[in-house]
């Protein structure tokens, strides 16, 4: 293991779901690095790749896809990965808290019991008594009372279930948490405390962790690189506040500008939007893929494919409009 | 036009174990014609329940529903006609279009139960479903319209309900949650899309989200809820400039946008509506009583209950009126 | 109106495509149909491939129990009847039978499964409780008794079997009904404004049709089975053959002791043969009627 390399280094990523003999990209050439205490988020809209990168990194996409590049887990390419060491990594490296907490526990075990079950498979042998201080240790890191170990999913509120899904996700102390829409379907006050403890995580235990959201606003103020992906690729990188505050890429700008600043006059009666639909993955445009929806799309725009090209601040876009304007 | 209003709602559920569960405890509300109100709170707040009273869909155990000032004659008959003048969009827009009807089918539904297209000369049935989905932001609606709901994207489908019920032609429109489900780049069309409408055909609505952005996009007025009642109402700029509710304060802090405020994170969530808190429903939560600021009526917080913030009767003499329903500021009931 | 309809027409027309687009590329859905489209043929040209008075017990045409030959290709019964002939009449009665009962089964079970789910309260509990009972009662003494009360003709044995085989298609619907009754566009149509009738005939009952169809080839595979142990313990119509009481004649003769394995192995194989037919149709209908399971690629 080479500890001097990024914890997750993801290079030239392309992933393409085959059926019916049509390939259909879901993912087209992806770069990506997250360190160890970082947060790094990933925000688009659904279709845009996001939750397909966040599955490959845990090599979770399924057998009829086809994945070109490299993912490397801390030094080691895990797209070869033998499957014993595959393993090894899903979980006690690496892993992954999904969305939708309700169908993602299994309705009819115990929380407790649920987590037990993520230890005892990577550690077999552990006694019961270490077990149970481990679950109620853990339950209470995410900010549970212990006494919930006996409760069934059911009994437990969304807010609580997320928590219990993420708790599962530490219990093998992975170095690295892949968060698929951690919040989302919560309310404001669950979701600010989910994002309390995942922030908290990070800044106890040094892990690094990869946030999926659709939702700009929330990646914001917790991120601190975010990766915008339209039509899968990333269109735009940078510091998470800057990205939210000034985007350079018009369709960063049409995500940030879609939750209003409460207090920000222009946005009273004025709630911003963008027509149409994402491009199909197996039909996508000429040129820049953005540019049909693009409120600044110039002729230009449909002949040049853009690449990410860095600005100022440590950023890069992919927009033939960002900079010196039309070259 | 119609103005439909909760005065005093109350509603009651009984629980598995027999308990009595207080949804709404004597909530009032009112939606007027050309006027957008948002409803925000958490889930478990009521909020979906007070929603469902209003088109008479939730039984009340005590108050009223009351339209253009009468109470609501829950008569199936006249619970039709009233049904078509006060209509609620579902949160959920993936169950809410049944599996086996076409979007055609789905739009035309209401219209051919309240006989739109025959008592309208003008109109075939054709005509006001290409009308309605295009007045829902869905062009060219004829492409549409054998679509099964399972080919089309989220905001289609919710598209999709709105057009359903606008296709009634509606005076009230109610809509629970109506881009929560949605991308970033849709939430902002449907939004402009009912402002549109307030517009186009003064339509009143009353958007039930737990969003405060959203509120602050299109509502004119807010009314923030909590277990069963409204805790602070008024105009939204004054509201969500100007918090004065506890709640509404934490609530406001917590929205990520929000980064000049300092976060409250509440803990915990909203108790069991079976044994609401004495003295303010608040209180055990309250980040006020927390830090000492509301330590002068702190016994009151605890003790004492707070009166029902009133609906209707205050709006026509005060139409900025901004209530609050908090021990710390007694002159705002 | 008229586009309206016209609409509803074309949109009719591309399902049916589409649900037969899907139906043909399920192998054992097409041999299934095969199967049943041959016993059908049979059954309703039997007087004009055989000689209807090869059922006749006094002017049989051939010897007792004669082997397979060139004249009788499944030799003939212990009267002399060719069994061919025996199995072609047989299979209409099998089909008839087995078609009948499903219809009434299906129209009882479903009746009171959609009342009882949807309705509710007492006249739901009580017709729960009578499904119950009805299901909880063994059904070869239940059918026994009532063939004899009744009478035996072939609408006799139908209606025996109808009656007592709907409790199962009627706890079907009636989940399915609890949890369509549930689901977010029933609400919807309450908020529209719709009544109880329309949104049972049009919300409810098109979504449970489908499990309904796709029961009704189950259904009427077990009628063809129960049809022919009716007949096989004698209580068939006496006047007609059937391929139970076939199988009856066989086991009363002693034709498996004497080897004439030619009088009882065909009307089993066409049982089997058509049970598993209705089976194979039922399995392949069930992706065509699943609006979710035809959309999934």
């Amino acid at each position: 293991m080479n500890t001097d390399a990024p914890l997750l280094r993801i290079e030239g990523l392309r992933l393409t779901y085959h059926s019916d003999g049509v390939g259909v990209p879901a993912v087209r050439g992806v770069d990506l690095v997250v360190r160890r205490g970082e947060i790094v988020g990933v925000a688009g809209e659904s279709g845009c790749g996001k939750s397909t990168l966040a599955s490959t990194i845990l090599r979770l996409q399924p057998a009829s896809a086809r994945v070109e590049g490299t993912v490397e887990f801390e030094g080691v390419d895990v797209l070869t990965m033998r499957w014993g060491e595959l393993r090894a990594m899903r979980w006690a490296g690496a892993s992954i808290v999904f969305q939708g907490a309700l169908h993602s526990l299994n309705p009819v075990q115990r929380a407790g019991a649920q987590i037990v079950e993520a230890i005892s498979v990577h550690e077999p042998g552990i006694d019961q008594a270490a077990l149970d201080v481990r679950v109620a240790g853990l339950l209470e890191e995410v900010g549970l009372s212990p006494a919930l170990a006996t409760a069934y999913p059911h009994q437990l509120s969304g807010g609580q279930r997320q928590r219990v899904m993420i708790a599962m996700a530490l219990a093998c102390r992975p170095s690295l948490i892949v968060a698929d829409e951690p919040t989302t379907a919560l309310d404001v006050m669950v979701q600010a405390q989910v994002l309390e403890v995942l922030t908290g995580l990070v800044r106890d235990r040094g892990v690094g962790m990869l946030i999926i959201s659709h939702d700009l606003s929330v990646l914001a103020n917790l991120c601190d690189r975010i990766a915008v992906m339209y039509a899968g690729r990333i269109v735009e990188v940078g510091p998470g506040d800057a990205i939210f505050a000034s985007p350079l890429h018009p369709y960063a700008a049409a995500l940030a500008g879609a939750f209003p600043r409460i207090g920000d006059q222009a946005s009273r009666f004025a709630p911003a939007g963008l027509a149409g639909d994402p491009p199909q993955p197996e039909a996508l445009p000429p040129g820049c893929t953005f540019a049909p929806r693009c409120p600044r799309v110039v002729s230009e725009c449909h002949q040049v494919d853009p690449q990410l090209e860095d600005h100022p601040g440590h950023r890069k876009a992919a927009c033939i409009r960002v900079g010196g304007g039309v070259r | 036009m119609t103005t439909v209003e909760a005065v005093d709602a109350r509603v009651e559920f009984r629980t598995r174990s027999g308990r009595v569960a207080t949804a709404l405890d004597g909530a009032n509300l009112v939606v007027r014609p050309g006027e957008i109100v948002a409803l925000v709170g958490e889930s478990g707040s009521g909020k979906t329940t007070l929603a469902r009273a209003l088109v008479g869909l939730q039984p009340l155990a005590g108050g009223q529903v009351r339209r253009d000032g009468s109470p609501l004659d829950y008569a199936p008959t006249a619970l039709r006609a009233f049904r078509r003048r006060v209509q609620l969009v579902l949160q959920d827009p993936a169950g809410a279009l049944n599996p086996r009807h076409t979007v055609y089918e789905s739009v035309a539904e209401g219209m051919r139960l309240h006989r739109l297209a025959t008592d309208d000369p003008e109109g075939s049935e054709v005509h006001l479903v290409s009308a309605a989905l295009a007045a829902a932001g869905l062009r060219p609606p004829e492409a549409l319209f054998l679509r099964y709901p399972h080919e089309l994207s989220g905001g289609q489908r919710q598209r999709v309900l709105i057009a359903g019920a606008l296709a009634l032609r509606p005076e009230i429109l109610i809509a629970d949650e109506p881009v929560s489900s949605l991308d970033a780049s849709i939430r902002g069309e449907v939004l402009a899309l009912l402002l549109a409408l307030r517009e186009s055909m003064g339509l009143g609505v009353l958007v039930v989200t737990h969003d405060l952005g959203l509120a602050w996009n299109i509502a004119d007025r807010i009314a923030v809820m909590y277990l069963g009642r409204i805790v602070e109402t008024g105009p939204t700029e004054d509201v969500l400039r100007h918090p004065r509710h506890p709640y509404t304060q934490a609530l406001l802090s917590v929205v990520p946008e929000m980064d000049s405020l300092t976060p409250v994170v509440l803990t915990g969530e909203i108790p069991d509506p079976t044994r609401i808190p004495s003295g303010c429903r608040f209180h055990p939560r309250c980040p006020a009583l927390a830090d000492g600021r509301a330590a002068a009526v702190a016994e009151r917080c605890r003790a004492e209950s707070l009166p029902v913030l009133s609906g209707q009767a205050v709006l026509v003499e005060e139409p900025g009126w901004h209530g609050v329903a908090c021990h710390l500021h007694p002159e705002r009931a | 109106m008229t586009d309206a309809a016209q609409l509803a027409r074309a949109r009719r027309r591309a399902s049916l495509r589409r649900g037969w687009a899907t139906f043909r590329s399920s192998r054992s859905g097409l041999v299934g149909l095969g199967l049943l489209g041959v016993f059908v043929f049979v059954a309703v040209a039997a007087p004009l491939l055989a000689d209807p008075n090869g059922l006749s017990l006094t002017r049989a045409p051939g010897g007792v129990l004669e082997p397979p030959s060139s004249e009788f290709w499944l030799g003939t019964d212990d009267s002399g009847r060719p069994v061919l002939t025996l199995l072609m009449f047989g299979a209409r009665v099998s089909l008839f039978v087995g078609l009948l009962a499903t219809l009434i089964s299906m129209v009882i079970g479903t009746l009171v499964g959609l009342v009882s789910g949807y309705v509710g309260g007492w006249l739901g509990q009580l017709l729960l409780r009578l499904t119950e009972w009805f299901l909880v009662i063994p059904f070869l003494p239940l059918a026994i008794v009532l063939a004899s009360v009744l009478g035996a003709s072939l609408v006799n044995i139908a209606l025996v079997i109808g009656v007592t085989s709907w409790p199962a298609t009627a706890l079907l619907i009636r989940s399915q009904t609890l949890s369509i009754k549930e689901r977010a566009y029933l609400e919807r149509a309450r908020v529209l404004g719709t009544g109880r009738w329309h949104q049972i005939s049009r919300h409810v009952l098109p979504n449970v049709l489908p499990m309904v169809f796709a029961n009704t080839t189950l259904t009427v595979a077990i009628a063809i089975l129960s049809e022919t142990t009716l007949s096989f313990l004698g209580l068939g119509d006496p006047t007609r053959v059937s391929w139970g009481s076939m199988l009856e004649d066989a086991y009363s003769v002693g034709a498996i002791t004497t080897g004439s394995w030619w009088f009882f192995i065909p009307p089993g194989v066409c049982v089997v043969l058509i049970v598993l037919a209705f089976i194979l149709i039922g399995q392949a209908l069930e992706t065509v009627l699943n609006p979710r399971l035809r959309g999934r690629r």
